[in-house]
């Protein structure tokens, strides 16, 4: 007789267990794509504009730099599809391989930032104490620089160049990985299953990059996704004021300056570029607010 | 008559140094759990139960800290130690299974690897494929169906009652000489509540290993328990073996709390409550902490307090005057 019982007692939990399920990381994707078609988009435009920065070289149709001089600022036509700057060289190539540049700064520092922000974050909610109020006061005066003038120092005082530009970035990020991070931290760190797995003999280090780091991803996604489009936007800037990339390398925000001198005359040479700009900075901040309503539990209907 | 005991504790206190003052949470708690049995430590919310155990696997939260008190574990002792000391031996000897078993597993990795863990720690030797194997079968053993697709599984897609079978594999899995189930069923409906202490009982019976029970269902306990511990406000106030609980109560605070079990086929229109509340650890009254609530105290209650005493062999009780039992048949 109890056998029986038992037996109907372990189908009702594989009854429960079917109808309580949840859904995984893949399927919440899947639904923010149904129900989110603009992030979708945004993603999908995202993936192009990368594959289109990695195949520069195939796609242009010109050069990066090849210069020609008796077609100087030309009209966008068949044959220079944007166009052509003062010195000839076709604007679409450039923006090409600009884009390189752009989207590598864009990615590259943010995940560097994300990095040390996850470390820190991490080992300030967990240990607490001086540890905490340390990196904790550091992070709150790199916050309190405004990151542009703090990567215009960065760039005045170790020169400029593309590596610097990369240290100039990845400095002013980390902070605000670091607060999310340590106060995601200190909340994970009183829950059950971390006590229960100090209970079972788990080392530390183990609980902090094995039990509590996964429980941030989500929001680590979503502060990629913003941090981005803000390191691309910094970059124009710093290239705009002539402290970032140097020509004959092209970069979005170098090409947005150069044009800027015929705003009114050939006004696509300052268009184009902040085109792509806004365009991948939208997606990215679209893609972030989609993954930010699909992935987190407390914004859940 | 003498068993070893896997568990001595002596002593023990355990105080939590807050800003308003020193809450002694375990104050002066004695505890032999001996091999092979199952102990029950039964209490209110609050009067110390998870305290102690926490003390024994090092878990107390800051600002807690054992003061005193000594914890020998087979025969070594282990309060003070460091914590990577301790670590060796929490998940191996000593293994916990926890209230809520929705909460007790981390809900970003599969529970097979989860449990797969433990044994990884503690045993460097073993192969990713011989512990895939190990989990499948105290899977198995713990009455988990479907073991090998359940591995894969994530905790919110098993029910509340897989889920604290998977927690008893994760403990299980080292074979430990000392279970600590700290209420264990209380977050569990009641049909699977009885098939899971039947699992424990059952895995003790067939590994010979010691369990110390912490709940507040006497139910449970007299199902369950070889013997038991009445804690009230920090203290043991009684500890007798079951039966011997059960029939010649003689503590007034266990009284009350055998009344105020509900049950069924008795027409109260009110349930028995034990009156007031556990009194402010960082007030105790001077006498027995138990003075203001009980029904039967005197004045000498209130003013010495009191030690726990031997009644009969195996029973005592920290009560000035115990409830006397007539030597009646029937009862």
């Amino acid at each position: 007789m109890f056998e029986h019982e038992d037996k109907n007692m372990a189908l009702n939990e594989d009854l429960q267990s079917q109808i309580g399920e949840r859904d995984g990381i893949r399927d919440k994707l899947k639904r923010m794509c149904r129900e989110n078609p603009l992030a979708a988009v945004s993603a999908v435009v995202i993936a192009i504009i990368i594959l289109m920065a990695i195949f520069a070289p195939v796609i242009a149709p010109y050069g990066e730099a090849e210069q020609d001089l008796i077609n100087r600022l030309q009209a966008p036509s068949a044959e220079h599809w944007l166009g052509t700057d003062e010195l000839g060289r076709d604007l679409f190539s450039r923006m090409l391989y600009g884009s390189r540049l752009s989207i590598t700064i864009g990615i590259l520092p943010s995940l560097i930032s994300l990095t040390i922000g996850v470390v820190a974050g991490l080992a300030a909610g967990y240990f607490g104490g001086w540890v905490d109020y340390v990196i904790m006061r550091v992070a709150d005066v790199m916050l309190s620089i405004p990151s542009l003038i703090l990567a215009m120092v960065v760039m005045y005082t170790l020169g400029t160049s593309t590596v610097n530009l990369f240290i100039a970035l990845s400095m002013t990020g980390w902070s605000s990985v670091a607060r999310v991070v340590r106060s995601q931290t200190l909340s994970i760190k009183q829950s059950e299953y971390v006590e229960a797995a100090r209970s079972i003999g788990v080392g530390r280090w183990k609980i902090m990059f094995r039990h509590i780091l996964p429980n941030c991803i989500p929001s680590l996604i979503v502060l990629f996704t913003l941090n981005v489009p803000s390191a691309i936007l910094s970059e124009s800037s710093l290239s705009f004021l002539g402290i970032g990339v140097k020509v004959p390398a092209a970069s979005w925000g170098l090409i947005v300056n150069q044009g800027r001198q015929f705003l009114f005359t050939q006004p696509w040479l300052c268009l184009a570029p902040c085109v792509a700009i806004m365009i991948v900075v939208l997606a990215f901040n679209f893609l972030g607010d989609g993954l930010r309503d699909a992935l987190d539990p407390y914004m859940q209907r | 008559m003498e068993e070893k005991n896997i568990l001595e504790i002596r002593g023990l206190k355990s105080y939590f140094f807050t800003d308003n003052g020193v809450v002694p949470a375990v104050d002066g708690v004695d505890l032999d759990i001996p091999e092979g049995k199952i102990i029950g430590l039964v209490g209110e919310s609050g009067c110390g139960k998870s305290m102690t155990v926490r003390s024994v696997m090092g878990l107390l939260k800051y600002p807690g800290r054992v003061v005193e008190g000594s914890i020998r574990f087979d025969g070594r002792e282990i309060a003070g130690l460091k914590e990577n000391e301790l670590r060796d031996i929490c998940g191996k000897d000593i293994s916990m299974i926890f209230q809520e078993p929705m909460t007790s597993l981390n809900p970003v990795i599969k529970v097979g690897k989860q449990v797969r863990e433990t044994l990884l720690i503690h045993d460097r030797s073993i192969s990713r494929e011989e512990a895939d194997r190990r989990v499948i079968e105290i899977f198995k053993k713990v009455g988990i169906s479907e073991p090998e697709k359940r591995f894969n599984s994530y905790p919110h897609q098993l029910s509340g009652g897989l889920r604290q079978r998977v927690m008893i594999a994760m403990a299980m899995i080292c074979k430990p000489k000392l279970l600590i189930a700290d209420e264990p069923t209380t977050a569990l409906d009641v049909t699977i509540e009885a098939q899971i202490l039947r699992l424990m009982k059952e895995l003790r019976d067939e590994t010979g290993m010691s369990v110390l029970l912490i709940t507040h269902n006497l139910g449970v306990v007299a199902e369950l328990c070889d013997y038991i511990y009445v804690m009230y406000a920090g203290k043991i106030v009684e500890q007798a073996e079951t039966f011997e609980l059960f029939d010649h109560t003689a503590h007034p605070y266990t009284q009350g709390l055998l009344d105020s079990i509900p049950r069924i086929g008795r027409n109260a229109d009110r349930l028995h409550t034990i009156p007031g509340v556990v009194p402010n650890l960082l007030h105790l009254p001077k006498g027995c902490a138990f003075c203001n609530r009980c029904e039967l105290a005197e004045k000498s209650c209130h003013d010495q307090g009191v030690e726990l005493r031997e009644i009969s062999p195996g029973h005592k009780v920290r009560c000035i005057k115990p409830i006397e039992h007539k030597e009646v048949t029937g009862s």
